[in-house]
């Protein structure tokens, strides 16, 4: 049986005049990778931010385990990481993450060990004590990663994670996202990348602010009968017009 | 041709910032017009208290459009402290006296072109001393201690707005909201993150100016620093404050000449008096009005901090008010 960690229910928000999203209503399950698959401007980052809630939703409910967002007491389970890379440039590696650590208030005897266990994670150990200023669009990504991983939050919610990072690191990526699945942690993961998404258990495709289509890859696939995920999207695109 | 592209998108970008366009035009005529509404203000008329003196002085002295107020010794260090009076004249042991409020060299000069055209006809010779300061307090000493103020009061503006729209703009601050630090947590972080810089700007400016270039200075060194210390600290609110409406670095900038700039002229470089009253209570909302008042009247007139409590606590519910503002203003990013 499995528990539902992630509830959006009736979600709609605009800017100024522009709607954004409109009638968002989803359910994520525990221990489930879950994508957003858009082109850019369809309200990813909109309803990431929604559901992680440094935005204020005008019209709508959302419930992270049970809880309505916002709370100040999820946000200690929550793990962002923003489509910036929300880093220090003038700071080290460590000092960046020393800085988030502190104000998650991780234990200052398991600092060091949380530090140094997603720095390996993201293959960054070698840079600990570069300054980010020095660092490739690719290390600030996993850096970013990194940063929201200390905490060990029952949710990761990541905006594009995977921009500009080559392929090998991609992979590593990857494993370590399923490894964390499996020992029960939630993960939002939104992309416009079509062989990113597939990797997903399951995938909500977002197109003008509304859901599209939501199922797992193969499933979406089965039912347009479409052999690529970019053609899945053109069916339903196709349908909305 | 590149040049003609790059010229067309940086005319559509300002196309786009109607702000940063309305300022280019509007910026200058702001400025020229408040060197010109201060230049331009009517000649001060000095306030001269008159002790025992002849009468026929104190008529050349009415026929120079110029008010008289009687006053005996004993009236005339109360008026001097609250400001009433700039000059005294009286005769002691059958010497003419004249003496000076003396914190500020434009009214001591225009005091000192009034009495000496009436004695230049005479033999006699007035004596002239000074209630605060002496005959060597210049210009310099007058403003040094406004400019004090002033710069401490744009550097950490200038330091602190950036600094906090930066946060904005890298994402860290989106980045700090989502981690359960609450919205007065950053505000403060950021305060007690600028208060080490703050104090080592004040030492510096107070230490250089008062030991370098040798301003004139009366009062307590420590109490200068508290005084510019609480300053620094309103400056900083108000920077960080007006950051969250700004989008850019060069947005920043643009609060210059609206909000720096004004503060320094009507904040005591300039004698104030002979402005006009909205002039004079457009003063009452800027901080630094206090804060140089403050610093004038420790550097010059060896004020102590009770003397000048209500000039701190002002201050104080500047910063306050500003605090509680941007606690306010981050509930855009987060409602919690």
């Amino acid at each position: 049986m499995s528990h539902k960690m992630v509830s959006v229910k009736g979600l709609h928000h605009s800017y100024v005049d522009n709607l954004v999203l409109n009638n968002i209503n989803l359910s994520i399950d525990k221990g489930e990778i879950f994508g957003i698959l858009g082109p850019s401007g369809s309200g990813k980052t909109t309803l990431v931010k929604a559901i992680a809630g440094i935005l204020s939703i005008q019209e709508g409910e959302i419930h992270i385990d049970k809880t309505k967002v916002p709370s100040l007491s999820l946000l200690q389970s929550i793990g962002y990481m923003a489509q910036s890379d929300a880093l220090y440039h003038e700071l080290t590696a460590l000092e960046n993450l020393e800085f988030f650590a502190s104000i998650y208030q991780l234990e200052r005897n398991n600092r060091k060990n949380a530090i140094l266990h997603v720095l390996d994670l993201v293959n960054l150990s070698d840079s600990i004590n570069k300054v980010v200023d020095q660092f490739s669009g690719g290390m600030k990504r996993r850096l970013s990663l990194a940063s929201s991983l200390m905490h060990q939050p029952k949710l990761l919610i990541l905006d594009e994670p995977t921009v500009g990072i080559d392929p090998i690191i991609r992979e590593q990526i990857w494993t370590e996202l399923r490894k964390l699945k499996n020992q029960g942690v939630t993960i939002i993961i939104t992309t416009h990348v079509m062989d990113e998404a597939e990797k997903c258990d399951r995938l909500a495709m977002l197109r003008n602010g509304e859901i599209i289509a939501c199922d797992t890859p193969g499933q979406l696939m089965n039912n347009s009968g479409a052999n690529r995920l970019e053609d899945v999207f053109l069916v339903y695109g196709r349908d909305e017009q | 041709m590149k040049i003609l592209a790059l010229a067309r998108r940086i005319i559509r970008q300002f196309k786009r910032d109607r702000r940063s366009l309305a300022l280019l035009v509007i910026a200058p005529i702001l400025v020229i017009t408040l060197v010109w509404l201060v230049l331009d203000g009517d000649s001060y008329e000095p306030k001269i208290a008159v002790g025992d003196f002849p009468d026929q002085f104190t008529q050349a002295l009415n026929e120079l459009d110029i008010d008289v107020l009687k006053m005996n010794e004993i009236e005339i260090d109360d008026a001097f402290k609250n400001g009433e009076i700039d000059a005294y004249v009286y005769v002691e042991a059958n010497q003419p006296k004249l003496l000076l409020e003396g914190s500020d060299p434009l009214t001591n000069s225009a005091v000192l072109a009034n009495i000496q055209s009436i004695f230049n006809n005479s033999d006699v010779q007035i004596e002239i001393d000074y209630f605060y300061g002496n005959k060597n307090l210049n210009i310099f000493d007058q403003v040094g201690s406004t400019l004090i103020g002033f710069f401490v009061f744009f550097f950490v503006f200038i330091i602190g707005g950036i600094s906090f729209l930066r946060e904005r703009t890298q994402g860290t601050l989106e980045k700090l909201l989502s981690t359960p630090i609450k919205r007065y947590e950053i505000v403060f972080g950021y305060l007690l993150g600028f208060g080490i810089f703050i104090v080592i700007q004040s030492i510096i400016t107070i230490l250089y100016s008062v030991y370098v270039l040798d301003v004139y200075m009366v009062g307590s060194i420590l109490e200068l620093l508290f005084v510019t210390l609480i300053l620094s600290m309103t400056a900083l609110t108000l920077a960080i404050l007006l950051s969250t409406y700004a989008k850019n670095e060069f947005q920043i900038m643009q609060f210059i000449p609206i909000v720096i700039i004004p503060q320094a002229f009507f904040t005591g470089i300039f004698n104030l008096d002979s402005m006009a009253t909205w002039i004079q209570a457009l003063s009452k909302v800027m901080p630094l009005t206090y804060g140089a008042d403050a610093i004038q009247q420790i550097m010059i007139k060896g004020n102590s901090l009770l003397d000048i409590w209500d000039n701190l606590v002002i201050l104080l519910l500047f910063a306050i008010l500003f605090i509680v503002l941007n606690i306010m203003a981050l509930k855009k990013h987060r409602s919690l």
